[in-house]
């Protein structure tokens, strides 16, 4: 079921990842491990994707629908993960997704009453695409554990919207959905804020990036490429071969890299 | 006064702040995905019946890690 | 599987950015971490309260130097007993109604003139397995998990792995084993990919290749049901239930202590290598929503069963009712092959007919004990298996004493994997070797424990008897 032993090239890939039926949306359901995501799921579609208190319950993406608004939306329930930087066989099914699957839509499941370990993910996946959704669950534990969280305040801070939700008891999952269908339509765009990072790094990944272009034709964040380059994550340039058919160790690229940090 | 010493050093109910990890390639990068970067405040809670993992609060969570996971994070105690 | 830093462009980048081995990686984590912390700095507006006290309260108890292991084994009896204690009534009402229903079948063929074979192949072979399935299984597995699913949603499943992880390092193993442990009750060829949360692929396959040491949903029933006739005395009597319990957690216990062994054996031998890293997170606490967990754990149980019931177990029956209903010569098919297991049943204290049937229980673990019903029943005469107390007789009457009854047991935890538990091993370690080598330590140990159990009971009945 793993992605790594699907075929490769980036049509298959597509047909794989994509619902054979068109004019319907992609939306990733990310997040860390046991943060709620499969909870928000079965509550969007109706399934029952298995839950469990434990981080890593679910190991393998499960797909489901639901309209909403006249319009069909595939949902993709992730395993979870940490960072982006994939580990394990399971977190490299979610990081492949959120990066390679092309979701119209990502929406980031947080764990309400720990927000600063959560937004380390959040602040990654807002790297690699703007469409993003931030779904702030376990709020009725927050409450109960007396953590109040100023939610426009944090859509601010990120530049992108963040859903206030107690899955469980099916709290918030409607203005869920509304978002969801805004920024899938293109009614809403986000504008994350980026992250700066300091001189050495933004200027090797900037010349990096001038580098990476022509390679991804804009099918991946190249300032993103860049700075997973730079901190030497080797499954990313199996990924990207894989997905992508470019072979960022060609001799040729090689060189180029050479340059940018010489 | 503070002192430099390792997480697996630190006593259940004492805590610490992280200096720097000496752990390299996959070990580090997980470590450093649950939020042990330097700075960070670490709270030693229990150790497990038979003595190895210890539980940790950190960022907000309950992490364990073994002894030889705890020896590579150097901490100020606090 | 995991990415390795051998990348020539990798290497090639850190080395001519001058990089000491992971620093852009580090500033960059702590980059992000620190702006992290800068937006929750200023949008949680009170501070967390202790209210983590809660929490660790209850992790002094459950995961405490005292209390840990004791509580871990005391949960394991309570969760085996309240199973077989409130299976018992349930599994007789089911199998009486099932059966009565087979009457009424059979009957409703005889008016209609339908051939002997049409009957048997139908009646006899399908549904007779099918009721049988739902009888034996479904009650035990309609308590067992919810029960199971209340500890997980509490959040104690990490607390186990918490508490065993040390002699999973001693073994060379991940803690992390405990939990796809814990998924094997349930399946083990989830259990199998659930092996994915380890990251080292060494001790993944550690993982992978002793899941099966978890007997899973097919299996725990017929523990169950063997450990109630033979060691519970059909739970007539408070002390019976006590002893079928002990037996049922011994059981467990022995698959505990074979699956750390076999960890250990394979760490030093043929998956040679040190403990990798191990990170655990420990969620809060909270509270399960136990009528739901009950609700849905049934209904989920019930419509799984059924559907194995009828997927498996009913064609398993049909064609087991055509082996044992085929003459050639004076002998059934299954008598023939029954008599070619027979030495090697006998010698490790089980009997061909019991031999064949695991192996015919190849695709699904749960039609085992039908099948020997059937291939038993066959030889003679066509008592209608409606209760435990008849299963008994049918098992003595074809020379089960309660060492036979261990034996199977045993067996039944040591045995080759199902057939969909190796499609997956093989899936998930695109090698051969691996399901191979999963079917084959299990069997061997079990064949060993088998002979070694016939062994002892033969020089204790000596010594008895002398
Ligand atoms: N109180 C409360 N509990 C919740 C809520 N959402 C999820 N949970 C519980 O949190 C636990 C984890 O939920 P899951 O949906 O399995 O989490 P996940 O993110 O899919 O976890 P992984 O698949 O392991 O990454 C379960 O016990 C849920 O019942 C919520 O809004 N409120
Ligand atoms: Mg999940």
């Amino acid at each position: 079921m793993g992605l790594t032993n699907q075929a490769t090239g980036f049509r298959t890939l597509r047909e794989n990842f994509l619902p054979a039926r068109t004019g319907s949306y992609l939306v990733a359901l990310a997040g860390n491990p046991n943060a709620g995501k499969s909870t928000v799921f079965n509550a969007l579609t109706g399934l029952r994707q298995h839950t469990g208190n434990w981080p890593g319950k679910t190991v393998l993406q499960a797909r489901g629908r639901f309209t909403h608004q006249g319009h069909t939306f595939n949902l993709v329930d992730l395993p979870g993960t940490y960072s982006l930087l994939a580990n394990s066989a399971e977190e490299q099914v979610a990081r492949d997704f959120i990066c390679f699957g092309r979701p119209d839509v990502t929406v980031v499941v947080v764990d309400a009453t720990c927000l600063e370990r959560n937004l380390n993910l959040v602040l990654q996946v807002i790297e690699t695409t703007t469409a993003v959704v931030v779904c702030l669950n376990l709020m009725d534990e927050a409450r109960r554990k007396n953590i109040v969280i100023d939610v426009p305040l944090l859509a601010g801070e990120l530049g992108v919207p963040v859903v206030p939700a107690a899955a469980r008891k099916g709290e918030g999952l409607g203005r869920l959905k509304d978002v969801i269908a805004a920024v899938a339509t293109g009614a809403m765009r986000p504008v994350p804020t980026p992250i700066i990072y300091d001189d050495d790094i933004e200027a090797a990944a900037a010349r990096l990036v001038g580098q990476l272009q022509p390679h991804l034709k804009g099918r991946l964040n190249a300032r993103w490429v860049a700075l997973r380059l730079l901190e030497g994550d080797a499954t990313l340039l199996q990924g990207i071969q894989q997905f992508l058919g470019v072979d960022l160790s060609e001799p040729g690229i090689k060189l180029q890299v050479k340059e940018v940090l010489a | 006064m503070s002192t430099i010493t390792s997480l697996s050093n630190l006593r259940p109910g004492s805590s610490g702040e992280v200096v720097s990890l000496q752990a390299w390639g996959l070990t580090r990068r997980r470590l450093l995905d649950l939020g042990l970067v330097p700075g960070t405040r670490v709270v030693a809670l229990r150790r497990s019946p038979s003595g190895d993992p210890t539980a940790f609060f950190i960022r907000g969570a309950t992490i364990a890690l073994r002894r030889e996971e705890g020896r590579q994070v150097l901490v100020r105690t606090v | 599987m995991t990415g390795q830093k051998t990348d020539p462009v990798l290497v090639e980048a850190r080395r001519l950015a001058g990089d000491p081995e992971d620093s852009y990686r580090d500033r960059i984590v702590a980059a992000l971490y620190a702006r992290a912390q800068t937006i929750a700095y200023r949008t949680v507006k009170v501070a967390p309260a202790p209210c983590q006290d809660f929490d660790w309260r209850l992790d002094a108890i459950l995961t405490s130097r005292l209390w840990g292991y004791p509580i871990m084994l005391a949960l394991l009896a309570v969760v085996f007993w309240l199973t077989l204690k409130g299976a018992n009534y349930p599994s007789a009402l089911l199998a009486s109604l099932l059966f009565a229903f087979q009457d009424i079948l059979t009957s409703l063929f005889h008016q209609l003139g339908a051939p002997a074979w049409l009957h048997g192949i139908v009646v006899l072979g399908m549904y007779r397995t099918l009721a049988w399935v739902v009888a034996v299984m479904l009650p035990p597995m309609a308590i067992f998990f919810p029960l199971f699913t209340l500890l997980e949603d509490l959040g104690y499943l990490p607390r186990i792995a918490f508490n065993l992880d040390n002699f999973f390092k001693k073994a060379g193993a991940h803690g992390k084993q405990a939990l796809t442990m814990c998924m094997g009750f349930g399946c083990n060829a989830a259990g199998v990919v659930g092996c994915r949360i380890i990251d080292s692929p060494r001790e993944r396959l550690l993982a992978i290749l002793t899941n099966n040491f978890s007997p899973c949903n097919g299996r725990l029933p017929t523990l169950i049901t063997l450990a109630a006739i033979f060691m519970g005395g059909l739970l007539t009597t408070a002390a019976g239930a006590v002893a079928a319990t002990l037996t049922v957690a011994g059981i467990i216990l022995l698959g505990i202590v074979l699956m750390f062994f076999t960890s250990w054996l394979l760490s030093r031998t043929l998956l040679k290598g040190v403990p990798s890293s191990f990170t655990l997170e420990l969620p809060p606490y909270r509270p399960p929503q136990v009528l739901r967990v009950i609700t849905r754990s049934v209904l989920d149980r019930t419509l799984y069963v059924l559907a194995r019931a009828v997927l498996v177990a009913a064609p398993a029956g049909a064609f087991t009712w055509v082996l044992a209903n085929v003459h050639l010569g004076a002998f059934s098919i299954i008598d023939h092959m029954a008599g070619w297991l027979q030495p090697l049943g006998k010698a490790v204290g089980l009997d061909g007919y019991i031999l064949l049937a695991f192996i015919l229980g190849l695709p699904a673990n749960e039609i085992v004990i039908p099948i020997l019903l059937m291939s038993y029943l066959s030889i003679g005469m066509l008592t209608e298996v409606d209760s435990l107390a008849t299963l008994g007789e049918i098992l003595v009457r074809h020379g089960w004493t309660w060492v036979t009854a261990l034996n199977v047991m045993l067996f039944s935890l040591m045995h080759w994997p199902c057939g969909t538990t190796l499609l997956t091993i093989y899936k998930e370690t695109k090698s051969l070797k691996w399901p191979l080598l999963a079917a084959v330590i299990p069997t061997a140990l079990g064949l060993a424990a088998c002979f070694l159990v016939k062994l002892l009971a033969g020089l204790l009945g000596a010594a008895l008897g002398g």
